[in-house]
Parts: C-alpha cells; sequence; structure tokens
C-alpha cells in the first residue's frame, strides 16, 4: 500500500534548495525513438518486419533473423521475475533518491527487461507496464499494479516520472477565457493547492469573473503575455513557488494568407502567442529548473495549448495556424532545452475550440473541458503530447503517417 | 563441431601484478608500462625483443592496442585488442598461444591495465555499453551492483543457496588475501562481520562487492625453446573453451557459456575436475563463483550449498580458490581483474606465488567472465593449465 502524500510543508528559507539533477541521459537513436513514443503515452517495442518478433532494449536490427524493426504498440502485461532494491549509487540524481527499486519483467510482448518498480508491485506480480518518460524526457518502463491500488499516484518512485498537480502550485496564464478558467477548476480537483489566474487586464471585467474567483485555491494575478514587464513582476514575486504552468493563452482569428488575411491580426497573434511564450518561458523556466527536484511539491512542468493546425496550417485560419507552427516550434526547442533540468514541456493540441471565433466550423469542436481533460491527464501521465479531441487525434494520426498529404488535404 | 587441437609447442611464463592502488593519478597507460617494465625486470627482454602484444583495458581511451603500441616502443609482427574485461585474460592466452604455435609471434606480452581516477568508475559506467546505457543505467544507476542483485535473487531462490554460502567463499578469499602482500584488504573478514555488512542492492551486501582500483597484470606466452634460452619456468595449456552470448532464452542469467562447453573443455585436457589443485574463478560477486563451480562441473546446482559447506576454500583447504584473495579481496584494477586468474595460476603451478604456496599444485583451472553488456555476463572462458619445466 502506497502512503498518501502529506501537504507539503511551508519551505524554510534557509534550506539550500536540492539542484535539480536528471537522470543519466545519453542514449542511442533508437531509444529516442522510443521516447517520442513515450511522450504520446504509447506503450510500444520494436517487432521484426520479418520474422514478427518483439525485441528490447532497442535496436537496429533484428537478433533473431536480422531483418529490420519498426516501432509498434504492444500489450502492456508483464510478470516480475527478480527484484532488488538499490540503497547505493553513484549517479548524482539516483543518490538523493535511494533507496530506488527496481525489477527484472517478463514482458507478455516476449522480450525481458530492466524495469522501475512501483511501491505496490514486486516478485511474483503481474503488473501492467507504463512507458513513461524519466526526467531527462528519455524513455523508461515502468511497472504499476495490475489494478489501482490506495494512493497509486502517490508512490514516491512514480511521482518522480510524472507532474501530478496534487499540492502543486500551478500560474495559470490566462483566465479570462473560458478554457483558462476551466483548467483552473480542473487542476484545483486534481488536487493542486493554488492556482494562480493569470489577468491581462484587471480594470476590464470579463465573463465568469465573479464565479471564478470565488473558488477556493484561485488567486488572481496580473499577467499580460504581450507586456515583458508584467512578467518579470510576476516571475519576481512568484518565481519560487510555482510549480507548473500551464499556457491558456490563444488568438484566433479566421483569414488567409491572399485573401482575407488581416495583418494586423497576424501581428497580434505572433505578438501574444508566439513572443509571448518566450517572454514566459524567459519568465519563468530558469525558476522551474532550479526547483526541480524540490521534494513532493518541486517544480514539475510548462504546458502550453496550441491548435493541432500548427503541424498543418489550414484553410481559412491560416494566420492562426502558422501562429501554432510557430508556437510548436518553440515548445519543442524549449522542450529540449528544459530536459537537462528535469522540467517536462507538455503540448495539449486541440481542434477548432468551441468558442466565439470558430462559429461557422461545423463540430465537432474542442470543449474547454476537453482541453482541462488533456491538461490533467498529460500532468498526471507525466505525457509530452496530448490530444485533447477527436480533431486533434484524426489530424494528428493522419500527419504522423503521411504529413505531405495531411497539409495538402487540410488546406483544400 | 571441429575439436580444438592441442596447443603443442606453447609455453605460458613469466607472471606479473603490478602493486594495486585504490586511486591513481596515472593512466592506463602508465600501468601497461608499469606492466611491461616488470616483465622487463623478470626476463631481460626489451621493447624490441616483444614480437608481439596482447592488450586489455576500459580506461585507455581513446587508444586500442595501437595507440599502446607507439606509446610503449613496440614493433610487434602480431597484437590483439581484448575488450572483454573479466574474459580477457583467458582470451588473451588463446589468441596469444595460437600465434605462437603457428609461428606468427615468437614472444607475446598479454598485458592488461587500468587507471581508477578519481570519478572514473563512474564515468566507464556511464558510457559503458549501449544497452546499458539506454536500459540499465536509467534503472536507479545501481551499476554492476544492481544488474547482479537482480541475478543474485533469482540464484539464491532457484537453487536454494544462501547468503551463509557466499560468506563461506567470501571469508575463505579473505584468509587467501592475508598472505598476499599486495591485496588491497589487509585484515581478516569474520563469518559475522559478511552477515552484518550493510545492504547495497538487496541480496548483495557490502563484501559481496570488490573494490575498483588501479593495477596491471601480465604474463609471456612463447615457446618451450625461447623459454629455455630466456631461463624461464614454464606452464602448457592443456585445454580451453570461450562462449559468448550463450542461453540468451533465460529469462535471468542461471549459468553462463561454460555449461555449454564444458566436456569439450574436460575431453581435451584429459583430465576431471577432481584433478584441479586449485580453481582461479572471475569473482566479481561471490554468486557468480557459485555459478561457474557448477557449470564448470564440480557439482549441480542444486548440489552447490552442500558442496560449499563440505569443502574447504582456502589455500590450505580441500578445493583452493582464487587464492591471492580473488578480486573481492585483492581488488579489482579493471580489465587487470580478468588477468589475475591466469597470473594468480600460473605462478601457484610455478611455484612462485605472491602470498601461500598450495603444496605440490601442478594442475590449476581458470576461468573468466566478462562483461554486463545489458542485464547478464556475456563473454565467459576457461582454461586448464598443467606445470611444465621448472627452472
Amino acid at each position: 500500500m502506497t502512503d498518501p502524500l502529506t501537504p507539503p510543508r511551508r519551505k524554510d528559507p534557509l534550506v539550500t534548495t536540492h539542484l535539480g539533477h536528471v537522470s543519466p541521459a545519453l542514449r542511442s537513436r533508437a531509444a529516442t525513438a522510443m521516447a517520442a513514443r513515450a511522450g504520446q503515452g504509447r506503450f510500444v517495442l520494436q517487432v521484426c518486419d520479418d520474422c514478427a518478433q518483439a525485441t528490447y532494449p532497442p535496436r537496429d536490427r533484428c537478433p533473431f533473423c536480422w531483418g529490420a524493426l519498426h516501432w509498434q504498440d504492444q500489450p502492456n502485461g508483464a510478470v516480475i521475475a527478480a527484484q532488488t532494491t538499490i540503497r547505493s549509487s553513484i549517479d548524482l540524481f539516483f543518490k538523493d533518491h535511494l533507496p530506488w527499486r527496481i525489477g527484472t519483467a517478463r514482458l507478455d510482448a516476449g522480450p525481458m527487461a530492466t524495469v522501475h518498480l512501483h511501491g505496490d508491485v514486486g516478485r511474483g506480480d503481474r503488473v501492467r507496464m507504463e512507458l513513461k518518460l524519466d526526467r531527462a524526457g528519455n524513455p523508461a518502463l515502468f511497472a504499476m499494479p495490475e489494478k489501482e491500488t490506495p494512493h497509486m499516484a502517490d508512490d514516491p518512485q512514480l511521482r518522480v516520472f510524472t507532474a501530478d498537480p496534487k499540492y502543486r502550485r500551478i500560474l495559470v496564464t490566462d483566465g479570462r477565457s473560458a478554457t483558462g478558467q476551466a483548467v483552473a477548476e480542473a487542476l484545483l480537483k486534481a488536487g493542486a493547492k493554488t492556482v494562480f489566474l493569470g489577468n491581462a487586464d484587471p480594470l476590464m471585467r470579463y465573463p465568469g469573473q465573479d464565479r471564478i474567483e470565488a473558488v477556493d485555491g484561485i488567486e488572481p494575478v496580473r499577467l499580460s503575455l504581450t507586456d515583458t514587464r508584467s512578467i518579470e513582476a510576476l516571475a519576481g514575486q512568484l518565481g519560487g513557488r510555482v510549480d507548473i504552468v500551464v499556457n491558456t493563452v490563444g488568438f484566433t482569428r479566421q483569414g488567409g494568407v491572399g485573401f482575407g488575411g488581416n495583418l494586423n491580426n497576424l501581428q497580434s497573434g505572433l505578438d501574444l502567442e508566439v513572443t509571448g511564450l518566450m517572454r514566459l518561458a524567459q519568465g519563468f523556466a530558469p525558476a522551474l529548473s532550479a526547483r526541480s527536484d524540490d521534494g513532493d511539491n518541486a517544480a514539475a512542468a510548462l504546458v502550453d495549448i496550441a491548435s493541432i493546425h500548427g503541424l498543418t496550417g489550414r484553410a481559412g485560419f491560416a494566420g492562426s495556424s502558422a501562429t501554432a507552427a510557430a508556437r510548436l516550434s518553440l515548445i519543442a526547442s524549449l522542450r529540449g532545452e528544459m530536459a537537462q533540468t528535469g522540467i517536462r514541456v507538455i503540448s495539449v493540441l486541440t481542434g477548432p475550440v468551441d468558442d466565439g471565433w470558430h462559429q461557422n466550423v461545423p463540430p465537432p469542436k474542442t470543449t474547454a473541458a476537453q482541453i482541462a481533460r488533456a491538461v490533467v491527464t498529460a500532468l498526471q501521465q507525466g505525457q509530452e503530447t496530448i490530444c485533447a479531441d477527436e480533431v486533434a487525434k484524426d489530424v494528428l494520426a493522419r500527419w504522423q503517417d503521411d504529413p505531405i498529404l495531411t497539409i495538402r488535404e487540410e488546406n483544400k | 563441431m571441429a575439436r580444438q587441437k592441442p596447443y603443442d609447442g606453447v609455453a605460458l611464463c613469466a607472471p606479473v601484478t603490478t602493486p594495486y592502488v585504490r586511486f591513481s593519478d596515472q593512466t592506463a597507460h602508465w600501468w601497461a608500462g608499469a606492466a611491461l617494465a616488470a616483465l622487463a625486470r623478470q626476463t631481460g627482454l626489451g621493447p624490441a625483443d616483444f614480437d608481439g602484444f596482447c592488450f586489455a583495458s576500459f580506461s585507455a581511451g581513446p587508444d586500442t592496442v595501437v595507440g599502446m603500441v607507439q606509446h610503449l616502443g613496440l614493433s610487434p609482427r602480431w597484437m590483439d585488442h581484448i575488450p572483454t574485461g573479466g574474459a580477457s585474460g583467458v582470451m588473451a592466452l588463446r589468441r596469444a598461444a595460437r600465434a605462437v604455435q603457428m609461428g606468427d609471434a615468437e614472444v607475446v606480452a598479454c598485458v592488461a591495465a587500468d587507471t581508477n581516477q578519481i570519478d572514473s568508475f563512474r564515468q566507464t559506467l556511464q558510457g559503458f555499453s549501449r544497452f546499458s546505457q539506454d536500459a540499465t543505467y536509467p534503472y536507479g544507476f545501481g551499476g554492476p551492483n544492481a544488474t547482479f542483485a537482480l541475478i543474485a535473487d533469482n540464484f539464491m531462490r532457484e537453487y536454494g543457496v544462501t547468503r551463509e554460502d557466499f560468506a563461506k567463499l567470501c571469508v575463505a578469499q579473505r584468509t587467501n588475501a592475508l598472505s598476499n602482500p599486495l591485496a588491497l584488504m589487509k585484515k581478516p573478514l569474520t563469518h559475522e562481520q559478511y552477515m552484518q555488512a550493510r545492504p547495497i542492492a538487496d541480496p548483495i551486501h557490502l563484501f559481496d562487492c570488490v573494490m575498483p582500483c588501479a593495477g596491471a597484470e601480465a604474463f609471456i606466452v612463447t615457446t618451450p625453446e625461447k623459454a629455455q634460452e630466456l631461463g624461464l619456468s614454464t606452464a602448457r595449456l592443456a585445454a580451453t573453451i570461450e562462449r559468448h552470448n550463450a542461453f540468451a532464452d533465460d529469462p535471468v542469467q542461471t549459468r553462463g557459456g561454460w555449461a555449454r562447453d564444458i566436456d569439450d573443455l574436460w575431453a581435451a585436457a584429459g583430465c576431471t575436475p577432481q584433478d584441479m589443485d586449485m580453481v582461479q574463478l572471475y569473482d566479481d560477486y561471490p554468486v557468480i563463483v557459485a555459478m561457474q563451480l557448477a557449470d564448470l562441473g564440480f557439482c549441480d546446482k542444486p548440489a552447490l550449498s552442500r558442496f560449499i559447506t563440505e569443502n574447504d576454500f582456502t589455500i590450505a583447504g580441500s578445493l583452493p580458490l582464487n587464492t591471492n584473495g580473488g578480486q573481492l579481496s585483492a581488488g579489482q584494477a579493471g580489465a587487470a581483474g580478468g588477468f589475475q586468474n591466469v597470473t594468480e595460476g600460473l605462478r601457484q603451478i610455478l611455484r612462485c606465488p605472491l602470498g601461500d604456496q598450495i603444496p605440490d599444485a601442478t594442475r590449476a583451472l581458470i576461468s573468466g567472465f566478462g562483461l554486463v553488456n545489458y542485464d547478464r555476463g556475456v563473454c565467459t572462458g576457461a582454461a586448464v593449465l598443467e606445470q611444465d619445466v621448472l627452472r
């Protein structure tokens, strides 16, 4: 049984902050390919094109017949054949997280693997394997109890691989939108201690303001991503106390490129969503990174919500899709930087959001509640990329299969 | 399968050990040179006299045997680089023996040398192999301790071997080490101390682990005629085996490649385990010593516990084991740890041990085990050495 997490105590300002080391990060290209799939919450192994046998650790050729290997989703059951508790390590990250339990797992898919063990599983147990990302963004096989156990998510080893909102303090950048409000409430419901809710223009009232600001745990803060000084001021005030940042800003307007496009709209979108994202990262990334291994409420993640059409462009939303493309590109670069400090960078991808700027788009559309659910799930699972709804899933699947075709289709 | 041809015309001689140190500010090159200097003192040979050179090391990077040859002023007509750590001694022996037998070389210096600088152990582990970098060390970074903990956890339950049994092996090796002035461990180890040691990675405890250190080991493979000319005592190579990545389908390692080839070894050697005056086994962990005792034919695995109880593994005992103290008590100088079994076996049958002599010893079984590439040791080898001429 897992001991339930207790609310972290107030930080003693005289105690040295634990440096945010990451677990050993050197990986082969094949292991990096496994990480890319792990980030989407998939459980994959390499399977041979010729003999159809699954293999692990990541290889470049099949060890049974030397055929070519491809990543495939695999059954995630396993049995633990041997276990140990590591009580001594010379690695800077693990030596501060001892004892650490690992085991030898016989995967239902075939291969044997060295795996991390959840506290509720041990030798002889049937387990459910999850392919997680470790703090450095590398693939990690984690053996979970087959069935839900009490306080399962509070397992200290598991929490190293997740960014669970429980007891964490979270900045949601834009509370003026329905999305921002839904995300804030979902995070509190998932156990967050505080949600600092951004408001770019405190002099202007917004829909739902009285209700959301009265919710227990919500702390309104002044924050405008188009204003560097407001970010610096807030980072100075909250930097050491924010564990997760969720960027909910968006500026969607319809229009084409040669026809019906509006340069002012494009510039406003780029300033808020792209330059704004970099302003936000520059304000908060250093503080998050410095606290990435600071106990139960260590800083854990930066979440950005963007349109799936950043991958493809979209007819009728050319400027907004270009903005989303730039946003996804910045997030990919930031992910690489933050992997070195143990902070997860998460992309929540949406279809057309069910708001005033997508009135003439036929359903299905992405609701604020779906986005909020995706944010919480990605944090709880430690995922890197998550689709909030069916449209995003559909476009992503087609894009992964044939990006050039999907780009044509979406711009017809 | 083609049978192994005898090693006629091959003489093993001049085992040397450079005194180990826990940490060294010197390089593997320095230690390799120290081993060659020791060979030179014993034989009178200089750089120009060795026409064969076989080298094993983990810490010589970026150099291989090529860099080492130029660094140390050798000009061999045959050379080899053995990257198999704990199996490198047996493998060097096999390769050098055939080179000498076929006339590709006449005097081969086999050298294993490694340094141990501050933090070099961690750095070696970090980039040790692709599988361990991808799929072992990110899992708690317990190093080899964690890998062998999983192997030991399974082995002990499977075959009823206990920590008491391992204690007996470790205590006997420490007793042996006390007569070896070069052993790093100088104090006796009691059964109680072994049992009460702090856990490292369950069921591995402190005295199951070797002490990484710096050092070098070397020996010469040449012709009987050349050895006579140099006035060196010699041993014969009766038989050898070598196997890599055996039993890949075993879920957790319970046996090594020896189990596959052991009948060939004893058939070619023309003797049995009971004819051995000593065993010099690779001892990174006592569970691997126990595994070798079974795989090399001394007993079945279910009978291991009884076999260990019934035998005395000290120099004066019924089956002397790792008579210099082994890596567990003498220290593990990287790849040189895989040469210790050869040099110590040779010394005992050539009557020049570092510590106490096994009375009347003429035959030694040596065994190597190397390279945890992922979840198990991949390389194995064994050889039977016999006393030939004492000079």
